[in-house]
């Protein structure tokens, strides 16, 4: 079950099953974006992708490959991951499976965000991304503040999020209801969440915030298994729980944030890549890196199905993971109900 | 006398607005097996977990080692200092061992997460508190009695000096009351300073080396059993008519309550049928 590596100063206990299960995900989730690199209007064979992919390609197949594919397959990738992980830090904060960002109003709040610069101020690109950060972590703040009594309750946090998450809703609803039409069909297509058509700007910006905050969860983690247990339990054994809460709920806010400014508010990858990845190492919390992983290989094999469950439509993938998701949540609440018995 | 490492100075605790001790000053005797006793609701659990730093006081501060335990990074104060709470939250899917073993976190660093004295240190807790045998097993699966020797088995992985028990013996039946409580006298034999809020007093008598007694959030005697536990007090602090004789056994105060019950005039079965 446990195996420890020990040498040069440097000694940690490592689980086999949780890590092979972390490889496997992330050879899964790249198989998978290898095949999404090869799909589309304009099949291409594996061997010119991985040969446009290593330098060696023809003109044509380079566009299809570093213009048409790779941003959107490298957006997936990220956001996937990101989301992944945020959830996986939110959950266990929250000490609850529904504590995850697309439930308590994060997400929400990032789409009001970016439909305020659509709408409103009507910007596009960048600038809706950067409205999607700005939502996220004023959400963020509010349902913190709101849920704030005495130090911050996860169950009262939840509910919060929940309330706040509706009342966002409502204002979402209201900002398309007022635009033009063809305004608010792009601002609706917008919050369906997607990768499709995503460029360079987008990489770059879900790979700042995989970069910079993802080793920052990983590395409070540590943390993460003692607050589990309970802030009394968490000081206790050292932990300074209310520092490592704030950065690793900042953190957190800021992969979902980044995630959905990439590709728009996607649901339920959030909510289900970490009980899944723990499911599979059977580990009892999440580990942050498997549930990343996780995110990665779901977000990847639903654009897949995005792309390939209707002929010739692209699908956005936020239809996808909306309709697993559903599934998800309703096996969630199946389980609850029998193990309550 | 030199200052104790583990005292309290003007101490006032409180939920919110209801305070629940007021300026209160203790010491914690080095090297003791301090047992704190008194009546429901007077404190004595709140004093644990201002000393264990996990409840911020109102006023005044709990000092160890001659500074305020709150100005230690967190860290430095959990190599020193453990606690057993009351109703730990119990997480789902995690085995014995690895909860242990998560109470080695104050002797680990980012690479050295799994030294050699980690594994010794789970292990040896495992023994002391006879939670081996359960190390593969889920911790929410197991009894009342086997969950609390398992948060018993994480606090002493710690391995701390200084160890405060919440009600160490709740959930658990009459011998493995009695093996925790020899369990707590043997590590205070060895060195370490005991500090256990129990609600049995012949139980705290058997085994504290000093007593402290609290009342409506004050402590109002601390010292041997021998000399605090008099009936006089018992009445006083606990509304309870008794006699304190010696216990058969170890010769330790014997508190047996007086019997109001029968005196009130209550038929017993055996006046019925006489």
């Amino acid at each position: 079950m446990r195996t420890v590596i020990r040498g040069a100063g440097l000694s940690v206990r490592v689980y086999p099953r949780a890590l092979i299960v972390g490889v496997l995900l992330l050879l899964a989730a790249l198989a998978v974006a290898l095949v999404n690199l090869t799909t589309g209007d304009f099949p291409v064979p594996v061997a010119d992708v991985l040969r446009s992919l290593a330098g060696k390609g023809d003109a044509g197949t380079d566009f299809i490959v570093y213009e048409l594919r790779l941003p959107r397959v490298l957006v997936t990738l990220l956001v996937g991951a990101a989301l992944g992980a945020s959830g996986a830090v939110f959950q266990s904060l929250t000490r609850n499976p529904l504590g995850s960002p697309d439930f308590i109003g994060l997400t929400t709040g990032a789409a009001s965000g970016a439909l305020i610069v659509m709408l409103i101020a009507g910007g596009g690109g960048a600038q809706v991304g950067a409205g999607a950060i700005v939502g996220c972590v004023i959400t963020a703040v509010v349902v913190y503040l709101l849920a704030f009594r005495r130090g911050v309750q996860p169950f009262r946090l939840v509910l919060m999020g929940i309330g706040v998450s509706a009342l966002l809703e409502a204002l979402n609803s209201y900002l398309i209801y007022r635009a033009r039409l063809n305004e608010a069909i792009a601002a609706q297509v917008w919050l369906i969440g997607s990768v499709n058509g995503r460029g360079w700007t987008e990489v770059v910006i879900a790979a700042v915030t995989v970069v910079l905050l993802l080793p920052t969860v990983v590395y409070f983690g540590r943390h993460l298994k003692l607050l589990a247990l309970g802030d009394e339990m968490a000081v206790l054994h050292g932990v300074p729980v209310e520092r490592s809460r704030a950065i690793l709920a900042l953190a957190a806010v800021g992969l979902s944030a980044g995630a959905t400014a990439a590709a728009g508010p996607i649901a339920f990858v959030a909510l289900a890549a970490p009980p899944l990845a723990a499911r599979l190492s059977r580990s009892p919390s999440a580990g942050i890196l498997p549930a990343a992983m996780m995110g990665a290989a779901l977000l990847s094999a639903g654009d897949w199905a995005a792309q390939n469950t209707l002929p010739d439509v692209d699908m956005p993938v936020g239809i996808i993971t909306a309709a697993l998701g559903g599934v998800y949540l309703t096996w969630l609440l199946f389980r609850e109900r029998g193990a309550r018995r | 006398m030199t200052e104790p490492r583990l005292r309290a100075e003007e101490l006032t605790l409180a939920y919110d607005k209801r305070v629940v001790a007021d300026k209160l000053d203790v010491g914690i005797t080095d090297g003791s097996f301090t047992v704190i006793v008194g009546p429901n609701a007077c404190g004595k659990s709140t004093l644990l977990k201002a000393l264990a730093r996990v409840l911020k006081p109102q006023s005044g501060a709990v000092w160890l080692d001659g500074q305020a335990i709150a100005s230690y990074p967190s860290k430095q104060v959990a190599k020193q200092l453990g606690m057993l709470p009351q109703a730990p939250i119990v997480p789902g899917g995690i085995v014995v061992e690895e909860l242990v073993a998560r109470g080695r976190f104050a002797h680990q660093r980012l690479l050295r997460q799994w030294s050699p004295e980690d594994e010794t240190a789970v292990a040896e807790a495992m023994r002391l508190t006879e939670v081996s045998d359960l190390a593969d097993r889920f911790v929410d699966e197991l009894s009342g009695g086997q969950r609390q020797r398992v948060w018993l088995a994480m606090a002493l992985a710690q391995q701390t000096p200084i160890l405060l028990l919440d009600e160490p013996t709740t959930f658990l039946d009459l011998s493995h009351q009695f093996e925790v409580l020899d369990l707590c006298a043997e590590l205070h034999e060895q060195g370490r300073t005991v500090v256990a809020v129990l609600h049995d007093l012949n139980h705290a008598c058997r085994y504290a080396t000093e007593l402290i007694v609290m009342k409506a959030g004050s402590v109002v005697a601390q010292g041997p059993p021998a000399e605090v536990m008099t009936a006089e007090r018992v009445e006083e602090v606990f509304a309870m008519p008794c006699r304190v004789i010696d216990d058969p056994e170890t010769g330790t105060p014997m508190v047996v309550p007086a019997d109001r019950h029968r005196r009130r005039g209550v038929r017993t079965p055996e006046a019925a049928r006489a």
